[in-house]
């Protein structure tokens, strides 16, 4: 019992040194921009960036419209699956676990060939255009964990019940959809919200081979071009990551302890 | 020298007191049960005897040897869950086998072995299934094989059938009685259900708070509780308040109505309240019943159980149970007879602390 | 057609219609990008088919790309799953205190988040030339480190990198497993005579192994198809596959656009058969597993 606990320290202190150094260097590391003292120069040079902040108000739409569209395409087909089609769930549920089978950078090189601007649909053709792909690019790398978390939180509640007793009660489709299966499934739809939103943020691939100006290839850009600035932006990366995990967690205590009223 | 002693055992963790200087002696092939609420220490004090836990006084000693220093691998002893703690990973046949490979025995001797145990439990055609395509029951009389398979000199059983549906309850007990008894083995029952404990036990120790309140056969728990707890833990009892009238003739009353008791009063002046306990089964109200002593009251409910018929009746402030067995013919009381209970005075049982 | 045969296709059609928005998205962004690779990998540029491509890719320089790659999403997952699941051990049977379980699973779920470009950045923060650890030890220890050999822009310096990710990964998928272990059968295990050493390789490690190697698995896809750590970490100077990859779709570099289909046929291929093994191992377990 004793060397056991011991082990159990020696594991969790190397694994605190290996998670937390990094982080301690890169603060440092993001303080020297300033010749023999600590500043915070970096911080202000990004936040003074225009390209930082057009950048990454890019990115904040397309993760917010990423979302409603995720969430309009994943809700009402979860729902679908589970109320008329469960035969066609393990396909379903096949088909979203495929992003994280296929690398990001083999499906948006498909999409490069197979929707040029002189194919039968061009959305690489216009900047619009591409806005539109880099969104259902995006809406594909979050499809397994929007689609899971959904799925889970459909499983808590009767599907079948709930649709009947709304006919019942005279509610149209939409009324059954926006009034009863939404705010049922509200935390699921969250979660799946902040993990996306993280990797919209961040993603590098897409935007990078579709030449959008999003915050991963700001980031890259700036990486090979200055010193003390990527430091700063891990920083701040960092802490949105964090951000967005501490909302997740906060959403799923919440809908622990308080479960939505039917 | 007895096969299995518990002396001055108390157990504690942290603050809480869970065994209080629990002493017990064990005959070699005696089934003993502890029967209790959950929370009065019974399972703790299992757990030490298996080794899992440590006493924080007292001596575990089986067959003459101290355990205290011992691992519960070291210990040689057999043990049953509550939760059916078959490994997953492992067919019927593995799970049986475990204790014995792990004891380095041989292949052949080991198949021979475990052949044997599962022809004990009647699971010898299900040899190659994994735990997961079983009953609770099977899966429980699986888990009693692999515990009796290394020939252990105790065997263990923590609730072992508190999972399962009341019918294989029944049945599994009873045949968890007749492999014990067919193979002899020093057997402790852990077990919150009075009517388990009753039906396939040596000796019970009925426990409360962590202490052993009354340490007897089925018989004597039954008939001769010895404290309150034990009377109403075991079984179902009518607990009446009687008042002192005369205590050097034993005469005590129950509303208006005088009774002699067998069992000496002891120090108690007139006026004094007194315990008294009856089974429900103890009187009867049918013409002619025997008994010594009667009371008369008025029926306030009356319910068919089955086999027997469950009447209540109001004498004083008192209301007294009882139960009469079903017959064709009869003609159960309705509320509001007046009827008179008759049973023998031995029976009413004077309850002290 | 009777009436009631009207009924039922109307109802069967009313189904379909409810996910063909869903099954839409999936053949367009999904499935037809994925079609439309797989057969231009089978193709030559004027349309006829061939194994060309698939053959164009065994020369030594893509050979040496899909190496690296494999030896570097290797040696992250197998590193990040053999730690991340000692720290998931810790703290799961341990006796650790409560709070060290919680905030190791609250910074996993960041940590395992936290990757691409900014993770880059950090590490190159780190044990860069410049790097915080790299000076500390130069300058309090008198060790060179990258007068050792070692140099981040390398095999070891990627696995180390990656292993950021990999390691809170294993652990937000193990610990559950590891939660699922019963008391009961180390007990059963431990009054049937055995060892702390036996219990673990004849009863724990068996009941988690489907676990652990899926994760493995899982782990080695992730690094597999990553691409930004590496890309800002060391520009395209290191050739791992989504590296080469993506220098082909920016520029043609191979001069052949199919040889590029048949680039990205072989990640799927790779990608593909550790899912297959995944899977199996999953149905294996479900033999005794509900």
């Amino acid at each position: 019992m004793k060397t056991q606990k011991i082990g159990a320290w020696i594991a969790v202190l190397f694994g605190a040194s290996y998670f937390i150094i990094p982080l301690i260097a890169t603060f440092e590391f993001s303080l020297r921009m300033r010749r023999g003292e600590y500043s915070f120069d970096a911080y202000r040079s990004v936040f003074s960036d225009i390209q930082f902040r057009e950048s990454f108000s890019y990115s904040i739409v397309m993760a917010v419209l990423t979302i409603i569209f995720g969430v309009l395409l994943v809700v009402p087909t979860a729902y679908w699956v589970r109320l008329r089609l469960p035969s066609m769930r393990p396909v379903v549920e096949f088909i979203t676990l495929m992003p994280l089978v296929i690398p990001a950078i083999v499906i948006v090189f498909g999409y490069l060939r197979l929707y040029n601007s002189s194919s039968f649909i061009p959305f690489t053709g216009s900047a619009r255009g591409t806005d539109l792909l880099l969104m259902f690019s995006f809406m594909t790398l979050s499809l397994p964990y929007m689609y899971r978390s959904v799925d889970t939180a459909m499983r808590t509640i009767d599907v079948g019940t709930l649709t009947e007793a709304a006919q019942s009660l005279g509610a149209t489709w939409p009324t059954i959809m926006f009034k009863c299966i939404f705010p049922n499934v509200m935390s699921g739809v969250l979660s799946g919200a902040f993990i996306t939103f993280a990797i919209v943020i961040g993603e590098f691939t897409m935007p990078s081979l579709l030449n959008r100006p999003a915050f991963g290839p700001y980031l890259q850009l700036i990486g090979a071009n200055r010193a003390y600035e990527p430091p700063a932006l891990a920083i701040i990366a960092f802490a949105i990551t964090w951000g967005c995990m501490a909302l997740l967690q906060l959403v799923s205590r919440f809908s622990k302890s308080a479960p939505s009223k039917p | 020298m007895s096969f299995l002693e518990l002396t001055g055992i108390q157990k504690s963790f942290g603050p809480v007191q869970v065994v209080k200087d629990f002493n017990m002696a064990i005959e070699k092939g005696e089934f003993v049960s502890f029967l209790g609420p959950s929370g009065c220490g019974k399972t703790t004090i299992l757990r030490m005897v298996a080794g899992f836990e440590t006493p924080s006084a007292g001596t575990v000693v089986i067959n003459g040897r101290n355990q205290n220093e011992l691992k519960p691998n070291q210990r040689n002893i057999g043990m049953v869950f509550q939760a059916y703690a078959l490994f997953p990973n492992m067919t019927v046949h593995d799970n049986v086998a475990f204790g014995l490979k792990i004891a380095g025995m041989e292949k052949s001797a080991i198949d021979a072995r475990v052949k044997e145990m599962l022809g004990l439990i009647h699971l010898g055609h299900l040899a190659d299934r994994f735990p997961y395509q079983m009953s609770g029951g099977q899966q429980q009389r699986v888990a009693l094989a692999r515990a009796l398979a290394p020939k252990p000199q105790v065997l263990l059983l923590d609730e072992p059938l508190s999972a399962l549906d009341a019918k294989i309850r029944v049945s599994l007990r009873e045949e968890i009685r007749m492999i014990q008894q067919q193979l002899g083995i020093t057997t402790v029952f852990v077990t919150h259900d009075q009517e388990e404990a009753l039906s396939i036990s040596d000796r019970i120790v009925v426990m409360n708070a962590g202490r052993a309140d009354q340490i007897g056969s089925p018989f004597d728990i039954y008939n001769k509780p010895a404290t309150r707890f034990v009377a109403s833990f075991v079984g179902t009892l009518n607990l009446i308040e009687g008042t002192v009238v005369d205590p050097a003739a034993n005469r005590i009353s129950i509303g208006d109505q005088g009774i002699t008791l067998r069992e000496p009063l002891g120090s108690v002046k007139a006026g004094d309240k007194v315990s008294l306990a009856l089974r429900p089964e103890a009187g009867s109200i049918a013409e002619g019943a025997k008994g010594d002593t009667a009371l008369t009251g008025e029926v306030v409910s009356s319910n068919f159980l089955g086999s027997v018929i469950r009447t209540r009746m109001k004498v004083g402030t008192a209301v007294i149970s009882f139960d009469m067995f079903n017959a064709p013919g009869l003609n159960p009381p309705a509320v509001g007879d007046v009827a008179t209970l008759r049973f023998t005075a031995s029976d009413l049982l004077i309850i002290r602390e | 057609m009777s009436a009631k045969q009207a009924i039922d296709l109307k109802k069967t059609a009313i189904d379909w219609l409810g996910i063909t928005p869903f099954l839409l998205f999936a053949v367009m962004f999904l499935i037809a990008p994925t079609l439309y690779l797989v057969t231009g990998a089978f193709v030559n540029p004027a349309g006829e088919f061939t194994f060309e491509n698939i053959a164009g890719l065994f020369t030594d320089k893509i050979l040496a790309s899909y190496w690296i790659s494999i030896k570097v999403s290797l040696a992250s997952s197998i590193g990040g799953a053999l730690i991340g699941f000692a720290l998931a051990w810790a703290v799961v049977l341990g006796g650790l205190p409560s709070w060290i379980r919680s905030s190791l699973l609250t910074f996993s779920g960041v940590a395992s988040n936290f990757a691409g470009v900014p993770l880059a950045f950090a590490f190159l923060a780190t044990l860069g030339r410049t790097g915080l650890v790299t000076m500390i030890l130069n300058n309090w220890f008198g060790i060179n480190l990258y007068a050792t050999g070692f140099n981040l822009l390398s095999f070891v310096g990627l696995t180390l990198t990656y292993m950021y990710f990999q390691i809170p990964l294993m652990v937000l998928i193990i610990t559950p497993a590891l939660d699922g272990l019963k008391k009961e059968w180390r007990e059963a295990a431990e009054i049937l005579g055995a060892t702390n050493g036996q219990y673990w390789t004849k009863v724990a490690l068996p009941i988690l192994f489907p676990s652990i190697l899926g994760t493995t698995l899982l782990l080695f896809a992730n690094a597999f198809g990553a691409i930004a750590t590496a890309y800002s970490l060391t520009g395209s100077t290191f050739n791992i596959v989504p590296i080469q990859l993506y220098a082909q779709i920016r520029g043609d570099v191979l001069h052949n656009p199919n040889l590029g289909y048949a680039l990205a046929l072989g990640m799927i291929v790779i990608t593909g058969i550790s899912n297959l093994i995944y899977i199996w191992l999953r149905m294996r377990a479900e033999r005794w597993q509900k």
